[in-house]
């Protein structure tokens, strides 16, 4: 499989689309050097080996962390960006909230946790949502909430399919309740979006946990995820205490996941674009070219 | 403070004989604690080993309540109590997370926190009374969904997921109401309702204060503190507008002195049943749903 996903037609295309794109944004996953550690093997590869195969281990397959802007940059012919602008709010008066909000601002460069755009693949018109986990673990406040919301609205009222990537260390603690609340408006967009009888697509990257594995996530009409990927819905330590023992091997893993009937498919990220194109196609989305 | 105000109820009902005058000095001795009760004090409260379970409040507000058992999947879920009854005359559909008292107890109900069959077994219950067109009342008392092996095996997540959309869909009017402890996407999961009323000493947080503290300050035994920040409590949660009604409760360490209790909370189902049962179903559906979707809305 891995042999493949090298050598296979698809990587010819997306290195030729590569070229087309914008170059996808490096930042925070391999510094400025030329070699990079990989976390899956251990061993040191080369960097420019690693972007190629977008972010991902050409000795095992590993895939990189990547921002929300590198996700939509390999995926998507052409974007722009659907957010609104994030202002902080504080819903329960949690203390230090807006020092570690502005701490984590500065840290990853990022406004929030999420990116949310209209855009293309192969010229088929789409709505696509990422989180980004540099910014707050990716963890579902009251502004993620709302603006996932308002993507399955912006879609549904356009007639578009929607795609959404999560990565997520679940629910934003310093927001309590409201935070708890976002996982029910969530999923009562993806109920209402159903009823346009357009196509959700929710892919699951490493890791997607708690609140939002319990909501949108897990609601899609079709659920990928990347190889490797931790999924679930507690957390693995909480899970020792309770049970006063070992997890199982590969415990909350794509693979383990899909094993036991939770996800569609698995798909490399080398192979997501092709794999999400025919999707569309197959759900009777059509290119917008002449 | 609570054991402390336990230890003085205790001892008055040694010494006083006279069941009028005992009556009147608990109440002194109650209003005086109950002035000053903190947030972790409820939290104490909350998860008081006799304060009634879901069950007792079940049987104690539902006429000749009848127990179903199973999610029609894989199993039946201890931890979750449902079946249909009466509410005055009108059958209706309910629901519970039921704690033990002992432990004994506490083991077959797995502390109160459900596996996904167990919510499964919720949502079983809840379509059959869509079905047949009976108003849904939940009783919530859960530290939260259960962190096992096995319930992530089987889909908790998924689980919690599917609950929210289609309890957010269900065309029959549902009432949740927070009686003991209600964590995180766990209670969330039988909470998606047209109206949400909570016992003056129920708690309802994202989170165990504990595991709260844990995941905020990697330090577990801080969880008084986060009592104090989490924003937990009923009349909290009722100034934020996430609680529509709060039932003033007279503190108790028993059954039976927790009667008025179950009768203003009676009382408050009823009232809030008849005005929800004159809406149309499509009506119920798009308050329910237009509630949840402004929450944390106003950026
Ligand atoms: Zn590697």
């Amino acid at each position: 499989m891995e042999q493949k996903a090298k050598k296979g037609r698809s990587i010819i295309s997306i290195i030729k689309n590569l070229r087309r794109f914008r170059k996808p944004s490096i930042r925070a996953v391999v510094p400025e050097r030329l070699f990079e550690k990989c976390d899956g093997c251990g061993e040191l590869v080369s960097k420019s080996s690693v972007e190629k195969r977008l972010f991902t281990c050409p000795e095992c397959d590993y895939h990189f962390n990547i921002s929300a802007k590198a996700r939509m940059d390999m995926l998507l012919d052409e974007y722009t960006v659907i957010n609104r602008l994030p202002r902080f709010t504080n819903p329960i008066d949690f203390p230090g909230y807006k020092v570690k909000y502005r701490e984590n601002r500065k840290k990853s460069g990022l406004k929030e946790g999420i990116l949310g755009v209209e855009g293309y693949i192969e010229g088929i018109r789409l709505v696509a949502v990422s989180l980004d986990n540099s910014f707050f673990m990716g963890s579902m406040g009251s502004y993620i909430g709302e603006e996932v919301a308002r993507a399955f609205e912006y879609a549904g009222k356009r007639d578009l399919p929607i795609l959404v990537f999560s990565t997520s260390g679940g629910a934003r603690m310093q927001e309590g309740i409201f935070s708890l609340m976002q996982m029910a408006k969530t999923s009562i967009a993806v109920d209402r979006y159903g009823e346009t009888r357009n196509l959700y697509i929710s892919c699951m990257t490493h890791p997607t946990t708690g609140g939002v594995t319990a909501s949108f996530a897990s609601l899609g009409d079709v659920i990928l995820a990347e190889p490797g990927a931790l999924i679930g819905f507690a957390g693995a330590r909480v899970i020792k205490e309770t049970i006063k023992g070992e997890l199982p091997k590969g415990f909350q893993r794509a693979e383990f996941l899909r094993d036991r009937g939770f996800l569609d498919d698995i798909v490399h990220r080398e192979h997501m674009r092709d794999y999400i194109h025919r999707l569309l196609k197959l759900h009777g989305y059509r290119s917008c070219r002449i | 403070m609570i054991r402390e105000l336990e230890e003085r109820l205790k001892e008055l009902e040694g010494k006083e004989k006279n069941l009028r005058l005992l009556r009147i000095k608990r109440r002194r001795i109650i209003s005086k604690y109950g002035s000053k009760l903190i947030p972790y004090d409820r939290v104490q409260l909350a998860r008081h080993e006799k304060r009634p379970k879901a069950k007792d409040f079940i049987e104690n507000i539902i006429v000749e309540p009848m127990f179903f058992h199973g999610d029609r999947l894989f199993a039946d879920d201890k931890s979750i109590i449902g079946g249909i009854g009466y509410l005055e005359d009108i059958p209706v559909t309910f629901i519970g997370t039921n704690k033990g008292r002992t432990l004994e107890e506490n083991v077959k109900y797995n502390f109160g926190m459900p596996k996904p069959e167990g919510y499964r077994k919720a949502l079983r219950l809840m379509k059959q009374a869509e079905k047949f067109n009976r108003p849904i009342i939940t009783f919530i008392d859960t530290p939260g969904a259960y962190p096992g092996v096995d319930a992530e095996e089987r889909g908790q997540g998924e689980a919690i997921a599917r609950n929210i959309l289609e309890m957010s869909r269900l065309e029959v009017p549902i009432i949740s109401v927070f009686t003991g402890e209600g964590g995180s996407g766990g209670a969330l999961a039988l909470s998606v309702a047209n109206r949400i009323i909570m016992m003056e000493n129920s708690i309802f947080s994202i989170l165990s204060p504990e595991g709260f503290a844990t995941i905020l300050w990697r330090d577990g035994s801080r969880y008084r503190e986060a009592t104090e920040v989490m924003k937990l409590t009923s009349r909290e949660l009722y100034d934020y507008n996430i609680v529509d009604r709060v039932i003033e409760e007279d503190i108790s360490f028993s059954l039976k002195d927790f009667e008025n209790n179950f009768l203003r909370l009676k009382r408050a189902i009823v009232e809030e049943l008849d005005g929800l049962m004159e809406k149309t179903s499509h009506e119920l559906v798009l308050e329910r749903q237009d509630k949840y979707r402004k929450i944390g809305g106003e950026l």
